[in-house]
């Protein structure tokens, strides 16, 4: 039934005459992942069992395929175009259609999420290998995969909403994938909640939408959108923010994605650096017509962007498992994305997604691989002296580690470089300054990481030592396509900064595309050049007091936290905002929550308890009416009977002369009332 | 001439006492007896209309009523006889029951 393209209004009609096939297909993205899961969810466990990582990552090439070509077939020049699949809300005058935007930014999201989620899908073969329960894995990221791709299809709002609730809840269902383990499912709930709160915001947001402009679809809003005062602009957007902050991680809705490490590492890699968390950015870049006409919103969104840029890199700082680490700086990363939007260089922060989403994944899909070689230890201070003896993870993991410096040539120079200098360039910069600091924490940081788990003497535990080996090709391949996106891409679709094939492709879809060219060009060519040497000079600086740390001295790292021991704890504990969040909103609603419990056992359960209660007093009168009243009617009437019969009985003596008598009397009494 | 009162009064002392006898005696004979007594002052009644009237029908109804009793107190006697064998006591307060 889904199938079935409603004809809505004439020009729909119309317009598809003119599309190419591959695109009229593009609808078929999605489906393939939903089937898939379908297939796995209702036979894995019964049928497929082993075979079902086949199944799905069949559906994630065939969507991945017909991406490539759509991307190819807006790539060469298919305007932006819309595929009415069905009309899902008609009431009044709300309309709301599940129908398909393919334009640019979707072409481009497009291969972000099948591409690297088919490098994770094939690599979740090799690493769910020994997992029993392993299609239950397979069903649940084949349902992300639909959920994505409808959030970036979607060409209204509420259609993305519904992408977007899904992905938050494949992405709880792949955090609990354990639910054997209490810290897994505690992770997934803390993901889902907190998400949920963004979600409100989101959905305010929405509301909003449709009260200003009385429609919720892209094409009805962005035209039109200096209908807009600039105080509904601003609360319009601010609500749109909440609920990116919520589902990116930004401060203060980030704390579920360190704990979201517990899921498996391929989840992380997928949903947690690649995919979902980037959906906030999304759409803060799809939205950029609102934002535009909000600046107040953007300076928040920058200043939030780049505040938890720094604040997730100093935690990274100093932890100790590997996953912690990467997870920081994910959020990190993602702070430089919003650092982006909010000094409206939106196509730079698509950009730094797009090259996040290689390196990022690479990074990931190798600390799994490292964790899979060394038995399931992710504890950085149990590693080290690794890099002979898994070369290839090595390798792939320090061009990886070199891209999200921000070396150039990798691709993570370019996207973030060119962040910062449209930070600098539009003046913001005491932003500008911060980003660069994070820059150098993140270049510090994951040189720690790399020189802690594969360079210096081998820290690992005997017994695991043993068994340390190079992971299985199905885990390598995609490690080594990852790298190779990291390594060349940034300069392949970025270069020259600003004015890239990205940049060039993906400007259609700003509303501002005249303004964004001006500001691109407000720097001179030796400030910019300028600019780029200090990135290159702060990543290198990175790079090497983390040689310095932990190669040449490996003692300081001890002594300086015996020092600032005060700021090492902080650090290390996370500034404690789980706990600030615990006790100021957790216990509270705890609280309530034994309060209203306890409000209806002893209340509610009370008067229900009460009224059954009564009834058994009912019953009791009833039983006593019973026996005494209507038992006792009926039984005296027989006794009445019994009283009368056994007096009259006496009559019957069986003496002769006492019914003699009786008759005598009787004569007499005759003959008396017969003479009167 | 003896007046008719006389007669009649008589004739109802006797029924009196013959009614007295058969409610009041233990011994069925004497009951037995106290009937006989009755029926013959409904004899005397019979007699002395008969001789106020100066009919014969009263004493010709005298003849049927005699007979009667002689027929009715041979009946009676047998079935004394036939009683006394069961019951072995001719106290009527003890032929009592009704059913065995």
């Amino acid at each position: 039934m889904l199938l079935l393209r409603k004809r809505n209004n004439p020009e729909d009609f119309q317009e598809k005459r003119d599309y190419p096939l591959v695109i009229q297909l593009a609808w078929l993205i999605p489906i393939f992942p939903v089937l898939g899961a379908l297939i796995n969810g209702v036979w894995g466990r019964t049928q497929i069992r082993n075979r079902a990582p086949v199944i799905a990552v069949a559906a994630v090439s065939a969507s991945f395929l017909l991406s490539c070509l759509v991307f190819l077939g807006v790539a060469a020049g298919s305007p932006a175009t819309t595929l009415t699949l069905y009309e899902w809300i008609a009431s009044a005058n709300f309309r709301v259609n599940i129908a398909f935007l393919i334009d640019p930014l979707t072409a481009i999201m497009l291969m972000v999420v099948t591409g690297v989620g088919l490098l994770v899908h094939i690599y979740s073969i090799g690493y769910m290998h020994e997992e029993k329960g392993s299609y239950r894995f397979f069903t649940y990221l084949n349902l992300f995969m639909f959920s994505m791709l409808i959030l970036v299809l979607a060409d209204n709002y509420l259609l993305m909403f519904v992408g977007w609730e899904g992905v938050g809840l494949c992405s709880y269902l792949l955090i609990g994938y354990w639910y054997q383990r209490p810290s897994a499912t505690n992770a997934g709930n803390k993901a889902f909640i907190v998400n949920r709160i963004g979600d409100a915001g989101f959905l305010l947001g929405i509301f909003s939408l449709f009260v200003t402009f009385g429609s919720v679809r892209y094409a009805d809003i962005f035209p039109h959108a200096k209908i807009m005062s600039e105080a509904a602009a601003t609360a319009i957007t601010l609500f749109l923010l909440v609920g990116a902050a919520g589902k990116s991680a930004q401060i203060p809705l980030y704390v579920w994605l360190p704990d979201a490490m517990e899921g498996p590492t391929p989840v992380s890699a997928l949903i947690h650096a690649a995919t979902m968390v980037t959906a906030g950015i999304y759409m803060i870049v799809r939205s950029n017509a609102l934002f535009d006409l909000a600046p107040f919103s953007l300076e928040v969104v920058a200043v939030v962007g780049a505040v938890t840029a720094v604040f997730a890199a100093s935690i990274g700082l100093v932890q100790n498992d590997i996953k912690r680490v990467l997870a920081y700086s994910t959020i990190s990363q993602l702070g430089y994305m919003f650092l982006a939007c909010g000094v409206g260089a939106y196509l730079s922060g698509v950009f730094h997604l797009f090259t996040h989403a290689f390196f990022k994944g690479l990074l990931f899909l190798g600390s799994g691989s490292v964790i899979h070689s060394l038995s399931g230890e992710q504890d950085m201070r149990k590693m080290g002296g690794l890099s002979n003896k898994i070369p290839l993870t090595y390798k792939t993991f320090l061009i990886g580690t070199v891209a999200i410096a921000g070396i150039p040539p990798l691709s993570g120079f370019w996207s973030k470089d060119e962040i910062l200098s449209s930070a600098f360039s539009s003046g913001h910069y005491l932003l500008w300054g911060i980003g660069l600091v994070g820059a150098f924490m993140t270049s510090f940081y994951m040189f720690r990481l790399l020189f802690l788990t594969f360079h210096g003497p081998s820290r690992v535990d005997h017994d695991v030592e043993h068994h340390i080996h190079e992971s299985p090709s199905t885990m390598t391949t995609p490690l080594i396509i990852l790298a190779g996106f990291s390594l060349l891409i940034g300069l392949i679709v970025g270069f020259p900064p600003d004015s890239g094939w990205i940049h060039r492709f993906l400007s259609p879809i700003l509303v501002s595309a005249g303004e964004h060219e001006a500001e691109g060009h407000a720097l001179s060519l030796g400030l910019e050049l300028g600019l780029m040497f200090l990135s290159t000079v702060v990543a290198a600086a990175g790079w090497a007091l983390a040689r310095h740390f932990y190669i040449k001295e490996p003692a300081l790292p001890k002594i300086l936290a015996q020092r600032a021991h005060g700021l090492y704890i902080t650090l290390l504990n996370k500034y404690w905002v789980d706990e600030l969040y615990r006790a100021l909103i957790v216990q509270p609603i705890l609280r309530l929550a034994d309060f209203l419990w306890a409000l209806d056992r002893w209340v509610l359960d009370g008067l229900v308890n009460g009224a059954g209660w009564v009834t058994l007093l009912e019953s009791r009168i009833s039983e006593i009416l019973d026996i005494y009243v209507v038992d006792g009617a009926v039984n005296g009437v027989s006794a009445t009977l019994d009283v009368g019969a056994r007096g009259l009985r006496r009559l019957q003596t069986g003496a002769v002369q006492n019914y003699i008598l009786a008759m005598a009397a009787g004569v007499a009494i005759l003959a008396v009332v017969y003479m009167f | 001439m003896v007046p008719l009162e006389w007669c009649l009064v008589l004739a109802f002392s006797l029924f009196a006492i013959g009614m007295a006898g058969v409610l009041v005696r233990r011994n069925i004979i004497m009951v037995l007896l106290s009937i006989e007594l009755i029926l013959n002052s409904a004899n005397i009644t019979f007699v002395a209309y008969s001789y106020y009237l100066q009919s014969v029908t009263g004493q010709v109804i005298v003849f049927f009523v005699s007979t009667m009793a002689a027929a009715e107190v041979s009946l009676g006697l047998a079935l004394v006889i036939a009683l006394y064998r069961i019951r072995s006591t001719l106290n009527v307060d003890q032929i009592d029951l009704m059913r065995w």
